[in-house]
């Protein structure tokens, strides 16, 4: 009961920040919605037990990826932009597409759900014996050691590649 | 109120991928094109979890950090790219940008 009032709170947070995101005419409008969007997905995930990924996700996202858009939108001149034109005049065309995907999702998901229902298996014992953050960084760090640190590797090119496009002259 | 079940995850996930799509593909201001692409990979991230907290497997917050990850490098790069856009053109909207049109 609980859960499903905070599941529809977040969710109306979710979708409601995603509207207003893509139909603001200032960039920095849809920069704030975007971050009311991106606390409720952290609520969800809060409401599911990531309790890790709820942190990174605050952290990482809100603070981090928020903090360099409006960074951009700061040295970026959006007056000129915000005074013309929003969308481009593909804009039927491509509302067609989406909703023939969303038609599509929507069958799939009606459809497999029973497919979910059978295939659940029983809550092992103890799941939580060490919390989440111990045992994402046990995962982590024995399993997906090598996707981990070529994410790493990954980071370090974006450092070096943003650094290499936003510098006037090397 | 009826249960939240996993379904109810999935609909959101779909609903916020295809207003990511329709930023994506019909908003002229690269900079929001940008923020549109980080609510699809939000929408991808809720799909993982759900399924990893549905399955009792932590492999699936694995896959979130990855896609956390990706998302990082991605608005890093786009937004230098952006910022160097700008000092060559002078604008930040997509369709203006069509030196490769014919």
């Amino acid at each position: 009961m609980t859960d499903a009032l905070f599941f529809y709170a977040f969710a109306v947070l979710v979708l409601g920040g995603a509207v207003f995101t893509v139909t603001r005419r200032s960039a920095v409008h849809s920069a704030i919605s975007l971050i009311v969007s991106l606390v409720g997905v952290a609520g969800l995930y809060l409401l599911q037990q990531a309790e890790f990924l709820f942190a990174v996700q605050i952290v990482l996202y809100v603070g981090g990826i928020m903090v360099l858009f409006l960074f951009v939108i700061m040295l970026v001149n959006l007056d000129q932009a915000a005074k013309q034109r929003q969308f481009n005049r593909q804009w039927a065309i491509a509302l067609l597409c989406v909703a023939a995907v969303g038609t599509e999702i929507a069958y799939f998901v009606r459809k497999g759900t029973s497919a979910f229902q059978v295939a659940r298996p029983p809550a092992p014992v103890g799941v939580n014996a060490g919390g989440n953050t111990e045992q994402i960084a046990t995962v982590l760090f024995s399993q997906y050691l090598l996707p981990f640190e070529i994410a790493s590797l990954l980071l370090l090119v974006a450092v070096v590649g943003s650094v290499v496009m936003a510098k006037k002259r090397i | 109120m009826a249960p939240i079940t996993l379904t109810h995850y999935l609909a959101l996930s779909a609903a916020l991928l295809l207003i990511g799509t329709i930023g994506v593909l019909t908003r002229r201001n690269i900079v929001i094109i940008l923020m549109s692409i980080e609510l699809i990979l939000n929408a991808v991230n809720i799909n993982l979890i759900a399924f990893s907290h549905y399955w009792h497997n932590v492999n699936g917050q694995i896959f979130a950090i990855f896609v956390i990850t990706d998302a990082v490098a991605e608005a890093a790069v786009g937004l230098g790219i952006l910022i160097a856009l700008f000092r060559n053109k002078e604008t930040v909207l997509a369709d203006e940008v069509d030196l490769l049109k014919w």
